[in-house]
């Protein structure tokens, strides 16, 4: 019985951070993210060099070889800083479809381009969980027909993961005939979205043979969804972290603000919720490497709870530092778009609590 | 990370699971109000569970437990599993679970040999004597006295919040016995026998209807010398390992879940308009929140766990659990009440009556548990102020 990370993945941790506080200022995520496009080339080849890309990829294609949990951990530290990166669909989403339901050619093929961070790989999967503007992708006799919203990463990515319908997964590329992307614009600038129009595009391959993917796409999703709640606890930490600090050195009415209750409390209450919340991304991540049967259920509780404590410590945070707080200067704000984007990629609130509903044989409303 | 259990604690869980199954006919029916005298039955079960060493295992033999050696796994399981089947765990209350661990970490030998075994054996029960009127959470103000008489110390004062004082034998009580000091220092940790002369006993009854609480007056009270736990005026030190106990009962995952599931089976059958409230939207909203916070804190609760195994401190992390915890148990009686809706305000056995009363007495009862042991809001400052090293509350010189 160990509920804990081990020196190992401190150590991991600990790496990216030094990384990420040496080399990636808030002054140059922001930079980064507000150039049109954004180019992450150069800082996605330091993170692939430090293990970012292959963390999840076996050793035998030129990965790491560790565990959703690790891959967690590095995205803590992403979320912490910032980080603009393809990280979540190039190294979590796609290599976790490929070991699911690659077949070894497949593999041998994809895997260590993705490891070595040569390829980037974008993934188009919202329909499957949720529709909105009419937007969906099917197959229809071998071509890709429809359109995908909040597709991730796909704007630079040099092959694209699709779901058409809830079973096939098709590999595309971005040059295909019939396909245009273009950039859907978030709150949040540090990520890259789009929409993807399939006007008959043939794809390159699939993945999952005859039986199809599903379940490939399920766990596709899931890992994401623990990324993504991993980032949210991060960016939590450093919203936390900038509240207290703020606190300690901030003067008024004679007295440091944070020796009063007001503010100390709104410190503690961010604090209760932020722990907590650190040990169930930890566990759903662990759920998820040991495919634990509750895995899907944790991983939709543990999505939609870090959803629920990000936006408010987000908020809670920014009222800690007053007027200060609301302006761009401060950039308490790029943590407070990335936690509010996070907290509806790969499903809302919402979505989550109704698959989990669902999960347990309780009524719910129709899915796609 | 790795959640299995080793050989030896699965060897363990399995014969405890057999022991309950075989011996569950015994076991007393209710817990019993907490810190009051044990009946034969729960007396008889106590018996049975020391000399199988499922209660007081890892206290030393010569003191009336068990003598294995400490085991926080073992520990664990115990109380996983007999929350697990619903039979009673023994004697439970503020003399088995606050008293005993302070007396063996501070008490003399006279005092271990003389208190420890017959409160593990249900023979001896305990009352907690912090509290008083003027002095609640700002307990350090505390002002009944203590003033030596030879041997022998004379107290006087009013405790107040006092469980079970009218079922009790004993009392620890916390008691400034040096003169002319202030706050923490100055206060001994004494216990006082509550059929010595002067003491009176007058209960409090409390919102749910219930009078486990009493006031407790003190008049010229005589107590020997030897009653005082640890070294004379340096009791508050001595209090706050009571306290941390106190606190480590109200963060239970065992329960926490237990509760929820009860929660769950009440939503599964109760229906309006012949709709479950399970399938109610904004009912079920509010329970996969609440499921979703139950897990976090089981989790929570392993990484702390964890913590204690290898030795490290979890720092900010370790002073969440109560405030969270009593916050949700609190939560899950109000979802409860209200998918009940109408019929949920049946109280005092009348027809229609759920579950005897029990959720809006849970409902009440939480809200006791959110301020005693320290209140939310002291809560609150400790998390600030030692997890997260925000400047204390400037306290005015002039203050007592």
């Amino acid at each position: 019985m160990d509920f804990g990370l081990s020196d190992e993945q401190r150590l991991l941790q600990n790496t990216f951070s030094s990384y990420l506080t040496e080399q990636v200022p808030i002054s140059r995520a922001r930079a980064i993210s507000e150039a049109m496009p954004p180019d992450v080339t150069a800082l996605w080849r330091d993170l692939a060099n430090l293990g970012a890309s292959g963390v999840l990829i076996p050793q035998e294609y030129g990965g790491a070889g560790l565990t959703l949990l690790d891959a967690a951990l590095i995205a803590q530290t992403l979320g912490q800083a910032v980080v603009p990166s393809p990280y979540l669909a190039a190294a979590v989403m796609a290599p976790t479809s490929f070991l699911e339901a690659g077949s070894p050619e497949q593999k041998h093929e994809w895997l260590p381009k993705i490891a070595s961070g040569d390829i980037r790989m974008g993934v188009a999967a919202t329909e499957t969980y949720s529709i909105r503007e009419n937007a969906s992708v099917h197959l229809e006799s071998g071509r890709l027909r429809g359109k995908a919203l909040m597709a991730l990463d796909a704007t630079e990515a040099h092959a694209l993961l699709v779901a058409a319908g809830s079973s096939d997964l098709l590999l595309v590329s971005p040059d295909a005939p019939g396909l245009h992307i273009s950039p859907l614009i978030a709150v949040d600038r540090t990520r890259t979205l789009s929409e993807i129009v399939f006007d008959g595009v043939k794809p390159a391959d699939s993945l999952g043979g005859p039986r199809g993917a599903g379940s490939a796409i399920e766990r596709m999703l899931d890992a994401g969804r623990v990324i993504l709640a991993a980032e949210t606890v991060g960016a939590c930490d450093a919203m936390l972290e900038q509240a207290v600090s703020y606190a300690s050195q901030r003067r008024q009415f004679g007295r440091v603000i944070g020796s009063f209750q007001a503010v100390k409390h709104m410190c503690a209450e961010m604090a209760a919720e932020l722990e907590p919340a650190r040990s169930l991304f930890w566990y759903a991540a662990h759920a998820f490497d040991e495919r634990l049967t509750d895995s899907p259920l944790t991983i939709a509780h543990a999505k939609t709870h870090i959803s629920e404590a990000g936006v408010f410590i987000a908020r809670t945070a920014t009222e800690v530092h007053g007027g200060v707080g609301f302006t761009d200067e401060q950039n308490l704000h790029i943590w407070f778009k990335r936690i509010g984007v996070n907290r509806h990629l790969l499903g809302s609130p919402d979505v989550l609590r109704e698959r989990a509903a669902k999960l347990q044989g309780w009524a719910t409303c129709s899915t796609p | 990370m790795d959640l299995t259990y080793d050989a030896d604690s699965e060897r363990f869980r399995g014969e405890l699971r057999d022991f309950i199954l075989r011996h569950r006919d015994l076991a007393p029916k209710s817990q019993g109000v907490m810190g009051g005298r044990a009946t034969r039955e729960m007396l008889d079960w106590q018996k049975l569970l020391l000399e199988r060493g499922y209660a007081a295992r890892s206290i030393p033999r010569k003191y009336g437990g068990h003598g294995a050696t400490p085991n926080l796994i073992e520990a664990i399981i115990l109380g996983e599993e007999f929350a697990r089947s619903g039979v009673s765990s023994g004697v439970s209350g503020p003399g088995v679970d606050m008293l005993v661990p302070t007396l063996l970490e501070h008490g003399s030998e006279e005092q271990k040999l003389r208190f420890v075994g017959p409160t593990l054996r249900g023979e001896l029960s305990w009352c907690q004597g912090y509290s008083e009127p003027g002095s609640g959470s700002d307990l350090a103000s505390l002002q009944t006295s203590g003033t030596s008489d030879g041997s022998d110390l004379i107290v006087n004062g009013q405790k107040v919040w006092t469980s079970s004082a009218h079922l009790a034998d004993m009392m620890f009580a916390l008691v400034r016995t040096e003169a002319n000091t202030k706050r923490h220092v100055g206060i001994s940790y004494v216990l006082i026998p509550m059929d010595s002369a002067g003491v009176e006993v007058h209960p409090l009854r409390t919102m749910t209807g219930a009078s486990e609480f009493n006031q407790v007056y003190l008049s010229d009270v005589r107590v020997p010398q030897t009653n005082i736990v640890g070294q004379r005026g340096e009791g508050w030190q001595i209090a706050h390992t009571t306290l941390k106990h106190e606190r480590q009962v109200a963060g239970n995952p065992t329960e926490l879940e237990a509760t929820l599931r009860s929660l769950i089976t009440l939503m599964e059958n109760e229906t309006r308009n012949g709709v479950r409230a399970i399938d109610q939207s904004a009912l079920r909203e509010r329970l996969l929140d609440l499921q979703a916070r139950v897990l976090s804190l089981k989790c929570h609760a392993m990484r702390l766990l964890t913590c204690d195994l290898r030795g490290e401190s979890p720092g900010v992390a370790g002073l969440v659990v109560k405030l969270q915890a009593c916050e949700l148990m609190h939560q899950m009686a109000a979802l409860a009440l209200d998918a009940m809706g109408d019929l949920g305000i049946l109280y005092h056995g009348s027809k229609y009556e759920r579950a005897e009363g029990t959720w809006q007495s849970e409902y009440m009862t939480w809200i006791g548990f959110i301020i005693a042991g320290g209140t939310a809001q002291i809560q609150k400052n400790i998390i600030a102020e030692r997890g997260l090293r925000l400047p204390r509350e400037p306290r005015p010189e002039a203050g007592g």
